[in-house]
């Protein structure tokens, strides 16, 4: 049996009916990441001596009958912007190198109270700003489809050590398209949740009118376990909301007779590439198929709401990150005088080009003179990106458009021009300013074998039908079955 | 449309806590120009009579009690100070 082959809704089988421990299981990860991770180098901290200690005690537990629940004793991987009390946090940044949180994030509280095995940190664009995981101060990591292409990002370590099956499933976090993009890029299945969702305490924040911690798993169904896991309201984060006690694997039906699906055309313009285009087109006759209701539609506002996301995740950006001041935590500098110096000099050689670029937007656009101008009208386009996805919604249950417009790129071909890389966020970023859920799912491949992504849009707390309808569309074309990344290519 | 001047530049990278080299202002000056023209579409955008959105569910305050939860792990916290004195954290003379 090959274990990392199975998802984690077949590892949990087999563990319950004693044919696999969680050492079994645990080892083979560990075996894979000594095999793969130097091809792939997906994390920054690797916790494998750590988790097969853990993998032992839990084996007993299960022996005792003292197993927590379900899941006891299957390891995760956790993407390093979310705080692991005891274990480094670095957000992939100079800036916090050395930084070990004292306390855990909501979400690793709830995955230690599952008795899940953390396997390590995963590598992402430093402070989550990117799309490639080229950003990282510590190392590039590649796409096991092909090592010569990015894996996406920001969250980009995590995509990439699922579709490597170096971890079972793994935590993401989403601003702009931060666990969707790098699961269309990897042929995984990646959820961001409804703004409020899922909690934010302990999740490093870039801009947090928009961040949100989601899954990324081999299938939908190991998704749906994820997110009901990680789901709830958390006192400590006041944007959070109490959305009942949902099982949502019990929402996956197979069956999407009547579901109205909406698709916005702008989306499949110029600038999509066009096997992605007929890769999503057969999608929607596969739908059509599955008894689906398939419309075009049309939702005019992605270049608006582009803009408009540089502006507030900037924005918001220039004011979290002032807190590394090299004062209580972060690096600090060894050349200063006074405390200004230590300030300036701690932030200016502990943060990359791009946090530095994205810090001087977002003041820039908040400084007097600009405000009205930028902010401002940023957020009075937020408003009519909310409308006009309402006014879709009154019509349609999900709103289907590519994850990326484009599959994963060479590295190195973008990360010197900052503007082209935030054009590659166009299908995504719209999600976030509008609070909605969207989930990215493999549909198909192109011909050089690289995975494209389809993204379904839900309404907000819509999470049920669009893992419903991600999963019977998963269900049809087998993906898993009929592709596996093959880690071509090479270091260059 | 706005054009980015290098003293700008340089006023905004202090406002920020940050220095910038001479290579970094450069590039800068061009990255942040070509954002901007982007950036600009927003006000291609109708929006009159609209009213802004902080976030999805942000625009009502959440009251909760205030109530002091006490963390005693002062050792994990101040593990991850660059310097630190007598269980403080420690930072230059401030006033002279």
């Amino acid at each position: 049996m090959n274990i990392t082959k199975l998802t984690v809704h077949e590892l949990q089988e087999k563990l319950a009916s004693g044919e696999l421990t969680s050492y079994d299981i645990t080892k083979a990860y560990t075996d894979r990441i000594a095999d793969k991770e130097k091809d792939v180098q997906a994390f920054v901290t690797d916790l494998s001596e750590e988790a097969l200690k853990q993998a032992s005690i839990m084996d007993e537990k299960i022996k005792a009958g003292e197993a927590k629940s379900k899941l006891s004793g299957i390891p995760i991987g956790i993407k390093d912007n979310i705080c692991t009390k005891g274990i480094r946090t670095t957000c992939s940044s100079k800036m916090l190198e050395n930084f070990i949180a004292p306390y855990n994030a909501t979400v690793m509280e709830k995955i230690n109270d599952e008795e899940l095995i953390n396997l390590g940190k995963l590598n992402m664009d430093e402070f989550a700003m990117g799309g490639s995981t080229e950003y990282s101060y510590f190392k590039k990591t590649r796409n096991p489809w092909n090592l010569n292409k990015v894996p996406g990002g920001s969250s980009g370590g995590s995509a990439s050590a699922v579709a490597a099956e170096l971890v079972p499933w793994a935590l993401g976090t989403d601003t702009g398209g931060s666990i969707r993009q790098p699961s269309s890029f990897c042929g995984v299945v990646g959820l961001k949740p409804t703004y409020g969702l899922v909690s934010r305490y302990g999740v490093v924040a870039f801009a947090s009118s928009l961040d949100q911690v989601g899954p990324i798993t081999k299938d939908v169904t190991d998704c749906a376990m994820l997110l009901n896991i990680i789901s709830g309201h958390d006192k400590r984060d006041t944007t959070s909301v109490d959305n009942g006690d949902k099982d949502y694997v019990k929402a996956l039906k197979n069956d999407v007779k009547g579901l109205k699906i909406g698709v916005p055309k702008e989306y499949f313009g110029e600038g999509i590439n066009p096997e992605v285009k007929e890769k999503l087109q057969e999608a929607l006759e596969i739908y059509k198929e599955l008894g689906a209701t398939v419309e075009e539609c049309t939702l005019d506002i992605a270049d608006y709401a582009l803009a408009t996301y540089y502006i507030i995740a900037c924005a918001e950006a220039s004011s979290n990150l002032g807190r590394f001041d090299g004062i209580r935590y972060g690096y600090r500098t060894e050349n200063f005088k006074n405390l200004k110096d230590i300030y300036r000099n701690s932030r200016s050689e502990g943060f990359g080009s791009e946090v530095k670029r994205r810090i001087i937007l977002g003041t820039y656009v908040l400084s007097s003179g600009y405000y009205d101008a930028y902010y401002k009208k940023a957020q009075q386009v937020r408003t009519l990106v909310m409308q006009e996805f309402e006014k879709l919604f009154s019509k349609y249950d999900v709103l289907l458009t590519p994850t990326s417009p484009t599959v994963a790129f060479d590295i190195g071909s973008k990360s010197d021009n900052p503007l082209e890389m935030y054009l590659a966020d166009i299908c995504t970023v719209s999600v976030n300013i509008a609070g909605l859920p969207g989930i990215s799912i493999p549909c198909g491949v192109d011909k050089e074998g690289m995975p494209i992504g389809m993204q379904l849009i839900g309404k907000h707390f819509g999470e049920e039908t669009i893992l419903n309808a991600a999963y019977t569309f998963e269900q049809k074309i087998k993906f898993r079955e009929n592709y596996t990344p093959e880690f071509k290519g090479g270091a260059k | 449309m706005a054009k980015v001047g290098k003293e700008e530049l340089l006023h905004i990278a202090k406002l920020s806590n940050l220095n910038l080299k001479e290579d970094e202002i450069d590039k800068y000056l061009l990255n942040l120009q070509d954002i901007l023209n982007f950036a600009n579409i927003v006000n291609n955008a109708n929006v009159e009579g609209l009213n802004i959105t902080i976030g999805f569910n942000q625009n009502e305050n959440v009251f909760r009690k205030d109530e002091v939860v006490v963390f005693e792990d002062n050792e994990a916290l101040l593990q991850n100070a660059p310097e630190k004195e007598r269980n403080m954290f420690k930072i230059p003379k401030v006033i002279q």
